[in-house]
């Protein structure tokens, strides 16, 4: 990978791109460098984050002169350098209900704003990424798991992407003119990655189906919000669980309950192991899901 | 002590000093944001520089005090009146029991600061009181204000008193015309060396769709990204890349038509390249630019942007020594 390229946003932040394109590679050495980052907790620092193929570090220049927090920045990059990329991380299976009626409602009202007005974003998702019918294409969205590579837009928002080689990403486009209403906890995908609507709100994702688990709440309402009001970070893997109307109905009523809960495992992920054998070395992280 | 809220204004809400810390999760550091409006207000009336205030936009509430307090009002030029007669601006008066507070249209300037001694007493979230509305966290329930709110205030500090005035040198001025300094940088390389210029050379207006996530402008000339083939997972259109972290005050100008600026509610990351960030020394400007206001982007460099923020944490610093 070539060298990062980093640049000043205005005088209270560091933007560094590690790659032009997403890959897994981008995203772990990022989180690496913020991962040592935070370790150093160097006085005048005050936002780390993650993204996809980049981060971005907000610091204090009367603390911390800017060539002297880009300096720093520069010395963990050469440190890290292409070290073996290993991350302690957790495993969580997600319910979907894909297809679902309320999703299905918001993609007819904005159906004027679509790149193919005539079907449905699951039908056009399918169609082209080369799937013979809307079931193979969940059936592939669901199949391997995934990273949160970025956790942000709005609060609690994961970004995801799948782990599978280059050939197998699913890729479609945004809606020609964003929505300017999306459900919340709509499951959405837009260039190579997945979002679960934190909130209700705009958006330009195409809208896949629906999940019951709330993944924010400032009111921290259920067992997994318990620590902390948005649940997931960078770093975490996430398998899709198709579930039906009824299953997702018992969901619902579980969260409104305050029993709902998930299924969440600790892990540790090695990239190397991970290229050596990206099929198998996903079906394991499965495993670990269900305690094999 | 309560105050209770009889109209809400456009868009009321109770901010203090921000919640930093939890951008990399999507929770952006809200806060007042005129952030000097903020701190003269809190001063004014004996509290902490950065207590929780309510913070107005464009039209201001109408409220009405349970108890007697001391207020004062800073920001932009709307004059306050209790019970319809005229009081100062920028400085502290007493305000009894049944009294109404109500406001002048704002004749200049975007965002009046209403500080009551004690603070506004709502319960801190993420070690802030500020109001982050898209994501229902924090101040008032986790929104604006709405006709009937009960807001309740602290105990006012012991050295609480009216007749506390900013000195005329440190009130600010807010103009309708004013330039903004820019630090070109991020994905400024994606534009044309044509849109480079231009983006500096025009001047242009702020639209309808301000607020505290971001200001928006139009007028200047469209700018032109570069032609590519795009990156895979950036996006088709040119203005796309790989969703990325949003500094505060970046600059992002989707489809090349009107560049937006990120204020405190930023949206923390998206996909829309940044072609640069206004420094920090001018982002309280920003915050008091009202719709049709107009805006030139004057390029500066990290010397530049340092000098500024030096020369705005002075005032800042005699803003403090004069009120203390």
């Amino acid at each position: 990978m070539s060298a990062i390229r980093y640049s000043f946003g205005g005088d209270e932040h560091v933007f560094a791109e590690i790659g032009e394109e997403m890959s897994l590679e981008a995203f772990f050495k990022g989180m690496a460098i913020c991962t040592e980052l935070e370790k150093r907790r160097i006085a005048g620092v005050s936002e780390i984050c993650p993204s996809n193929a980049s981060y971005l570090v907000r610091f204090d220049p009367e603390v911390i002169h800017p060539d002297k927090m880009l300096g720093t920045l520069k010395e963990i990059e050469a440190e890290v350098g292409d070290a073996e990329l290993e991350l302690a991380t957790r495993v969580i299976e997600i319910p979907v209900l894909y297809n679902d009626p309320w999703t299905h409602e918001t993609l007819m009202r904005f159906r004027e704003r679509h790149q193919d007005p005539k079907s449905t974003d699951l039908e056009y998702g399918a169609r082209i990424n080369g799937y013979k019918s809307v079931d193979e294409f969940i059936a592939a969205h669901s199949g391997a798991p995934w990273f949160v590579s970025m956790v942000g837009f709005v609060a609690g928002l994961p970004f995801l992407f799948q782990m599978v080689e280059r050939e197998k990403q699913l890729e479609v486009p945004k809606y020609l003119r964003p929505r300017t209403d999306t459900p919340k906890l709509t499951v959405g995908h837009g260039g190579c990655f997945t979002a679960i609507y934190s909130v209700r709100g705009a958006g330009g994702y195409q809208l896949f189906g629906i999940t019951p688990a709330p993944i924010y709440d400032p009111a921290q309402g259920l067992p997994y919000l318990k620590d902390f009001m948005v649940f997931f970070r960078p770093g975490d893997i996430v398998k899709w669980k198709p579930i039906t109307r009824e299953e997702y109905d018992r969901d619902v009523k579980a969260v409104e309950a305050g029993t709902f809960d998930l299924t969440v495992r600790p892990v540790t992920f090695s990239l190397k192991a991970f290229h050596a054998d990206p099929g198998g070395y996903s079906r394991q992280l499965v495993e670990v899901l269900h305690g094999h | 002590m309560a105050i209770e809220v009889i109209k809400p204004g456009l868009a009321t809400s109770v901010q203090d000093a921000g919640r930093p810390g939890y951008y990399n999760i999507g929770i952006p550091i809200s806060g007042g944001l005129d952030q000097y409006a903020l701190r003269a207000a809190n001063l004014l009336v004996g509290n902490d520089e950065g207590a929780a205030v309510l913070e107005a936009t464009l039209l201001g509430p109408e409220l009405l005090f349970r108890q007697a307090a001391i207020v004062a009002v800073t920001g932009a030029e709307a004059a306050p009146k209790l019970n319809g007669k005229p009081q100062p601006r920028n400085e502290s008066f007493a305000v009894r029991a049944d009294d109404r507070l109500t406001f002048d249209f704002m004749k200049a300037g975007a965002r009046i600061y209403i500080a009551v001694a004690g603070g506004i007493d709502v319960p801190p979230v993420l070690g802030s009181r500020s109001t982050y509305a898209l994501g229902a966290l924090g101040g008032f329930s986790g929104r604006k204000l709405a006709a009937g709110d009960i807001v309740s205030t602290g105990s006012a500090p012991p050295g609480a008193r009216a007749g506390r005035t900013l000195p005329a040198d440190l009130a600010p001025i807010y103009p309708k015309s004013l330039e903004l300094r820019v630090l070109p940088g991020l994905y400024f390389h994606r534009i044309t060396d044509e849109s480079a210029k231009s983006f500096f050379e025009d001047t242009w207006t702020v639209a309808p769709e301000a607020d505290r996530i971001g200001y928006r402008f139009r007028k200047g000339r469209p700018l032109v990204f570069r032609e590519r083939k795009q990156p895979f997972g950036a996006g088709s259109d040119p203005s796309n890349i790989v969703d990325a972290g949003y500094p505060y005050g970046s600059i992002q100008v989707p489809g090349g038509l009107e560049p937006i600026i990120l204020h405190r509610d930023a949206v923390s990351g998206g996909g829309y390249a940044m072609i640069g960030t206004v420094i920090s020394a001018d982002m309280d400007r920003i915050a008091q630019m009202q719709p049709n206001n107009l805006a030139r982007f004057v390029e500066v460099n990290m010397d530049g942007a340092l000098k500024a923020r030096a020369e705005y944490k002075s005032r800042v610093a005699l803003l403090t020594a004069s009120l203390r």
